[in-house]
C-alpha cells in the first residue's frame, strides 16, 4: 500500500515518458489520474489507521510491527563487510501518527498542484515528469523509516526542485534555482555524516546487526556500541550530532537565519510549485526534527529546548516584520511561511504533548492554507501579471468569489477562531505557556500574531477595498449593463475565479473551515504518538537508561 | 666476483619461468593482439578503418575469458618476484580493460578524428600497449617492474595525447605531458634508489620484512616516500603534481583525455596501494619515532590539497573538458581518502569509488564526444539551449554529473558513501577529512549544475541550422551506461562484493 502511494506518481512519470511531447492534455491526465489515485490510496489509508498505536519506537519485543502500521520491510542492500560486520540496508516503510497528517497532507497538495500546472505551456511533458519525481521523493520521505531510504528520497527532492524553478521560473531564476539547491544540499550533506556516524552506534535488538533503522535509533538503549562515535557518553559528538542534524533540517523549514533561499524560491517559482515548496517541503524540516532529530538524541533536545524555542520566537516576529515590508503579495506570503513556521519550531520546543500536537497540527493546517494563499497569489498574477500590493484596489466589488476565497484564507492564516490556523496556534501557545522554559518565550511570540494581522489585514485593505488606483493593473469601463466592469490588459479567460482554480480552492477552503470546528479527525491521529514521543524525550526516561 | 652459475641452477631458472608463463597468459595474449593490429594496419590501409576498430574491441572483450580463468589460480609472486597475481590485480585486469575497450567505442563516436588524423593507423595499437602497460602497473611486485611498467604506460600516453599531430594544443598537450612525466619519474627513481641504499631489495615484500628488522633512518625514509610520491602522484593527477592535468586533458582527443583520466589514475591507484601497503605499511617507522610525518600524513595534506583546490578552481572554467580535468584532481583527492584509512573498509571503498568513477566519468565524456560532434567545440557557451535539442543526451549528462557529484541515487553517491563510511568506522579521528570532503563536494555542486544550467536553463543564443539529432548506436549505448550508472546506486551490492573480493592483496588483509 504503502508503496503504491509513494511509487504511482514515478509509473505516471514512465507513463508520460512515453507519450509524445505534443500530446500535453493526455500528459496533464495521465499525471492528474495519477494523483488522484494517490489522494485515494492516501484515504484509504487514513481509514485503515488505528490510532491507538503510538509508532514512534519499536513495539513489544524490538520489532516495529505492533507499533507502526502499514509496515513493508524488506532487506535491500545487505553485505559482509570483513572487520565491520555488515552492511545492512532496509526498504522500510510505515506510517504512525506524525506521519499518516504528512502522508495525506503531501497527496491533497500533489493533487491540487496538478491541477494548478494546467497552465503551464513550457515543455509540459518534461515539467511534469519532473513534477511526478518530486511527488514521489516527498511522499517517500514521510514513510521511510529507514535512514538510509530517508536520505535517499530526501536528495531525490533536490533535483527535480531545482530544474521545476529553474526553467520555469520567473526572470531571476538561475539563481534562485542554485541558490536553493546549494543550500538544501549543504544542509544535508552533513545529514549523511551523522547518518554513518548513527549506523556504527546502533544495533538492532533483534537480528544484533548493525542498522539504519530510524525505529531502533528511537531506542536509547540500542545505542550500545561502546567507544562508539555517538555512544551515550560520548556527549560532545552527541552534541554536534544533534546541531548539524538540526542546522540540516533548519534550513528546509526555513528557520532564520538560514531562511533566505526561501523568498527568493518563491519569488521565482511557478505557482504550483511555490504551493508544493510552501505546502509539503517546509513540512519536511520539522518532520525531520520530530522524526530524526529529537528521538534520536533526546538528552540534548532537552538541553536545547529554549534555544530552539528562541529560534522559532525570532522566526515568528522577523517573518512577520519582513512580510510586512514586503510590495509583492507573493514574498509576503513567503515570510508569512517564514513566521508559521516559528509556531511550529515553538510548539516542538514546550516538549510537552500540548505543544507538540500543536506543532503537528499547525504544520497540516500551514500546509492546506498556504497552498491555499499561493493558489490566490497565481489567480491574481495570472490575470494581471504583477505581484505588486500597490497596483491593486477595489477589487472587492469586481471580484466577489476571489475576494471571499482570500478573505477566508487570509482569516486562517492569522488565526481567526473559527478556522484552522486557530486551533493549532492556540495549541502551541498552550504548550509553550505550560512550560516553564518556553514561558518567558510565547509571551514575547504573542506579539507575532499582532504583526501577523497586521500585515495580513493592511494587504487584504490595499488589494481589495476602496477604489481603483491611478497606475492599477487593470482598466475600469462601463458595461452595456451601465455597471463598473474591470478588465485585465491581455486576459481572455474568466475575470473571477473559472472552474478549475475553483476546483483547487474549494476543497481548501473547506478543510480549513471544517478542521476550525470540528479538528478530531486529525487531532486524534496525532495523540497517541506525540505522547509517546513525549514519553521518549522525557527526562525521567533517560535517566533509567 | 661474478661466478657462472652451474647448469642445475639454470635449470630451475628455466623451470621457474616456464611455471610462471602459465599464470601470465592474459598478457601474452593483449601482446598478440598488439601486434595482430600493426599487421591489420599495415594490410587494410584506410581512412576510417572499421576492420582495426572491430578487431581492438573484439580482441579486448575476449582477453576478459583468459582474466577469468585466472580465477582458479592460487595467488601469488611469479617471476622470482617480480609480478603478482592476486585478486587485486585481478581486479584491476577487468578495469583496464573494460577501459580500454571504452575508449575504443568512445573513439569511434568522435568525429574529430575523421577530421584531424589521415589514418587511424597505430592509434588502437597504442591503446592496447596501454593496457598492457597497466595490467603490469598493477601486478607489480618490484621496484624495477614498477618502473618498467610506468615508462610503458607514460610513453604510450604521450604519444596518444598527442595523437592530433597538426593539432597545436594537441602537440602541446604531449609535450607537457612528456617533461612533467620525465621529471616526475626521474624523482620517482631517485626515491627507488634511496630505498634500495636503506634496503639492498628491491622487493616489495623483502623491503617491508627489512624495514621491519632493521628499521631506518627517519629522514632519510620521509624523503624517499616523498620522491617516490612525486611520480604516484603525477599519476593520479593528485595536488601538487597535477599541473600537467588541465592542458593535457584540454589538449588531448577527449577519449584519451577520458581514458587517462579514468584508467591511468587507477593505475597510478593501483601502484600507491601496492607499493605503501606492502612496502612500508606503517610509514616505515615505529610509532615512537615518527616525526610526525609519514605517508599517510603525506597523503592526507596531498587528498585535503586537490579537493580543495580541484574543487575550487573548476568554478571558473569555461570549456568542460577542462572543467572535467579540475573535477579529476577532485576526485583523486576523494579516492585518496579510501587509501589513507589503510582498512580492508577502506580498500573496499576506493575500489567501489574506482569502478563508480569508471563508469560516471566516461559516461561523462561520451555525452561531451557526442555533443562536440554537432556544435564543433567543448565551450560552457555553446551548451546552451542543448538540452531541449537533444533531451536524453542532456539527461544522460546530468545524471552522470549529479553522480560526480555524489547525490543518491547514482552509483557516485554509493562511492562517497563507502569512502565516508570508511573513515567514520575509524571512530572521529579522521573526522576532519570527512569534513573537507563533504564541504568541497558541495562546491562542486555548482560547477557540475552549470553545465545543466546551460543546456537547460538558458536559451541558445545562435541560430540553429544543423540537425542535433545523434545516431542510434551512441544513443543506445549513452542510456546502457546511464542505466548502469542509476541502477548501481540503487543496487550496489555487486559492486560492493566485487570490490570486497579484490581487496586482498598477497594475502595480506590490513586490520
Amino acid at each position: 500500500m504503502l508503496s503504491l502511494i509513494v511509487f504511482l506518481p514515478i509509473i505516471a512519470g514512465l507513463v508520460i515518458l512515453a507519450v509524445p511531447s505534443s500530446q500535453k492534455q493526455i500528459i496533464r491526465i495521465v499525471s492528474l489520474l495519477a494523483a488522484l489515485a494517490q489522494g485515494v490510496l492516501a484515504v484509504l489509508i487514513w481509514r485503515g489507521y488505528d490510532p491507538a498505536l503510538p509508532g514512534i519506537t519499536a513495539g513489544p519485543g524490538g520489532s516495529p510491527l505492533g507499533s507502526f502500521q502499514f509496515v513493508e520491510k524488506v532487506p535491500w542492500i545487505s553485505l559482509h563487510l570483513g572487520g565491520f560486520g555488515s552492511l545492512n540496508i532496509e526498504y522500510f516503510l510505515g506510517v504512525d501518527g506524525i506521519s499518516i497528517t504528512m502522508v495525506i497532507l503531501t497527496a491533497l497538495v500533489s493533487a491540487i498542484g496538478v491541477l494548478s500546472s494546467w497552465t503551464i505551456q513550457k515543455q509540459v511533458k518534461g515539467y511534469f515528469i519532473l513534477y511526478n519525481l518530486l511527488a514521489s521523493a516527498m511522499m517517500g520521505c514521510f514513510v521511510a523509516l529507514d535512514f538510509f531510504l530517508f536520505y535517499v528520497f530526501w536528495e531525490i527532492m533536490l533535483l527535480p526542485m531545482y530544474f521545476l524553478i529553474g526553467i520555469w521560473g520567473g526572470p531571476n531564476r538561475e539563481y534562485a534555482a542554485i541558490k536553493f539547491f546549494l543550500y538544501t544540499l549543504f544542509g544535508s550533506v552533513f545529514m549523511l555524516l551523522v547518518m554513518i556516524g548513527l549506523y556504527f552506534s546502533v544495533t538492532d535488538p533483534v537480528t544484533g546487526q548493525h542498522t539504519f533503522s530510524l525505529v531502533a535509533m528511537a531506542t536509547q538503549t540500542n545505542f550500545n556500541i561502546p567507544g562508539a562515535i555517538f555512544a551515550p557518553e560520548n556527549h560532545l559528538w552527541r552534541q554536534i550530532a544533534f546541531i548539524v542534524l538540526f542546522v540540516g533540517f533548519a534550513i528546509k523549514v526555513p528557520m532564520f537565519p538560514f531562511h533566505t533561499w526561501l523568498p527568493d524560491a518563491h519569488v521565482e517559482a511557478p505557482t504550483p510549485i511555490s504551493v508544493i515548496l510552501a505546502g509539503v517541503l517546509l513540512k519536511l524540516g520539522t518532520y525531520g526534527m520530530i522524526r530524526i532529530n529529537f528521538p534520536l538524541f533526546p538528552e540534548v533536545f532537552h538541553a536545547s529546548m529554549y534555544v530552539i524555542g528562541i529560534f522559532g520566537a525570532i522566526n515568528i516576529i522577523y517573518g512577520a516584520f519582513c512580510a510586512l515590508a514586503q510590495q509583492d503579495l507573493k514574498k509576503m506570503v513567503a515570510y508569512s511561511s517564514i513566521s508559521h513556521m516559528g509556531y511550529v519550531l515553538l510548539g516542538l520546543s514546550a516538549g510537552n504533548s500540548e505543544g507538540m500536537v500543536g506543532a503537528l497540527y499547525q504544520m497540516f493546517n500551514h500546509g492546506t492554507i498556504t497552498a491555499m494563499l499561493f493558489l490566490l497569489v497565481g489567480v491574481i498574477y495570472d490575470r494581471a501579471h504583477t505581484r505588486q500590493i500597490d497596483k491593486f484596489g477595489g477589487l472587492a466589488s469586481y471580484m466577489p468569489v476571489y475576494a471571499a476565497v482570500v478573505t477566508v484564507a487570509w482569516f486562517a492564516s492569522l488565526g481567526l477562531p473559527g478556522l484552522s490556523g486557530f486551533i493549532s496556534e492556540a495549541l502551541v501557545f498552550v504548550g509553550a505557556f505550560s512550560s516553564e522554559t518556553t514561558r518567558p518565550i510565547a509571551m514575547v511570540s504573542v506579539l507575532g500574531i499582532v504583526f501577523g494581522v497586521a500585515y495580513l489585514l493592511w494587504s487584504l485593505q490595499r488589494m481589495f477595498l476602496g477604489k481603483r488606483k491611478a497606475d492599477a493593473a487593470y482598466d475600469l469601463e462601463i458595461g452595456t449593463d451601465g455597471h463598473e466592469h474591470i478588465h485585465f490588459h491581455d486576459w481572455k479567460g474568466k475575470l473571477d475565479l473559472d472552474g478549475r482554480e475553483l476546483a483547487m480552492l474549494v476543497p481548501l477552503v473547506l478543510i480549513t473551515i471544517f478542521l476550525g470546528i470540528y479538528p478530531m479527525p486529525v487531532l486524534g491521529m496525532l495523540t497517541s504518538s506525540i505522547n509517546k514521543l513525549v514519553q521518549v524525550l522525557s527526562p525521567v526516561v533517560m535517566s533509567q537508561m | 666476483m661474478f661466478e657462472l652459475p652451474s647448469g642445475a641452477e639454470i635449470q630451475g631458472i628455466i623451470a621457474s619461468l616456464k611455471a610462471s608463463v602459465g599464470f601470465f597468459i592474459p598478457e601474452i595474449y593483449l601482446s598478440v593482439l598488439f601486434m595482430l593490429l600493426i599487421v591489420i594496419d599495415l594490410v587494410a590501409k584506410g581512412r576510417k578503418n572499421n576492420l582495426l576498430s572491430i578487431t581492438t574491441l573484439l580482441g579486448l572483450a575476449g582477453s576478459t575469458i583468459f582474466i577469468y580463468q585466472q580465477h582458479s589460480l592460487p595467488a601469488g609472486e611469479l617471476f622470482f618476484g617480480m609480478y603478482v597475481l592476486d585478486e587485486f590485480a585481478l581486479f584491476f585486469k577487468y578495469f583496464f580493460v573494460l577501459s580500454g575497450i571504452l575508449a575504443v567505442i568512445v573513439t569511434m563516436a568522435d568525429e574529430q578524428f575523421d577530421r584531424e588524423v589521415k589514418s587511424i593507423g597505430e592509434y588502437y595499437a597504442l591503446i592496447v600497449a596501454m593496457v598492457i602497460g597497466m595490467i603490469m602497473m598493477a601486478s607489480s611486485a618490484d621496484l624495477l617492474m614498477i618502473f618498467l611498467s610506468m615508462e610503458l604506460v607514460s610513453f604510450t600516453g604521450y604519444l596518444l595525447a598527442g595523437y592530433f599531430k597538426r593539432n597545436s594544443r594537441s602537440s602541446e598537450a604531449a609535450l607537457k605531458y612528456l617533461v612533467y612525466g620525465a621529471v616526475s619519474s626521474g624523482l620517482m627513481v631517485y626515491g627507488f634508489s634511496l630505498i634500495y641504499g636503506i634496503t639492498a631489495q628491491t622487493n616489495l615484500i623483502k623491503i617491508s620484512l627489512e624495514l621491519a628488522a632493521h628499521g631506518s633512518d627517519s629522514l632519510v625514509m620521509i624523503l624517499a616516500t616523498l620522491v617516490v610520491l612525486a611520480g604516484f602522484g603525477y599519476k593520479i593527477g593528485a595536488v601538487p603534481f597535477h599541473f600537467w592535468s588541465p592542458d593535457v586533458y584540454e589538449g588531448a582527443p577527449t577519449p584519451i583525455t577520458a581514458y587517462l583520466s579514468v584508467a591511468s589514475k587507477a593505475a597510478g591507484f593501483a601502484l600507491l596501494m601496492r607499493f605503501f601497503y606492502i612496502a612500508i605499511p606503517h610509514g616505515g617507522l615505529p610509532p615512537e619515532d615518527k616525526l610526525g610525518l609519514d605517508w599517510v600524513s603525506l597523503l592526507m595534506l596531498l587528498s585535503v590539497a586537490s579537493m580543495i583546490y580541484g574543487n575550487v578552481v573548476a568554478l571558473w572554467q569555461k570549456n568542460v573538458k577542462r572543467l572535467l580535468a579540475y573535477s579529476s584532481i577532485a576526485h583523486a583527492g576523494y579516492i585518496l581518502l579510501g587509501i589513507i584509512v589503510m582498512s580492508d573498509l577502506g580498500t573496499q571503498a576506493t575500489l567501489l569509488y574506482l569502478l563508480s568513477y569508471f563508469l560516471m566519468n566516461f559516461g561523462a565524456f561520451y555525452v561531451v564526444i557526442l555533443i562536440a560532434n554537432k556544435t564543433g567545440n567543448e565551450n560552457l557557451e555553446d551548451y546552451r539551449g542543448l538540452g531541449i535539442k537533444m533531451p536524453l543526451a542532456g539527461a544522460a549528462l546530468t545524471v552522470f554529473l549529479i553522480s560526480l557529484v555524489g547525490l543518491p541515487p547514482t552509483v557516485g553517491f554509493i562511492g562517497k558513501l563507502y569512502i565516508f563510511s570508511a573513515l567514520l568506522a575509524k571512530g572521529s579521528l579522521y573526522l576532519g577529512l570527512a569534513l573537507v570532503g563533504i564541504m568541497t563536494s558541495v562546491i562542486s555542486l555548482y560547477y557540475y549544475m552549470l553545465i545543466p544550467l546551460n543546456m537547460f536553463l538558458r536559451e541558445s543564443k545562435k541560430p540553429d541550422e544543423k540537425s542535433m539529432k545523434l545516431d542510434l548506436a551512441p544513443q543506445i549505448f549513452m542510456t546502457v551506461l546511464m542505466i548502469l550508472t542509476l541502477v548501481f546506486g540503487i543496487y550496489f551490492a555487486p559492486l560492493s562484493d566485487f570490490a570486497k573480493y579484490s581487496s586482498a592483496m598477497f594475502g595480506i588483509t590490513l586490520h
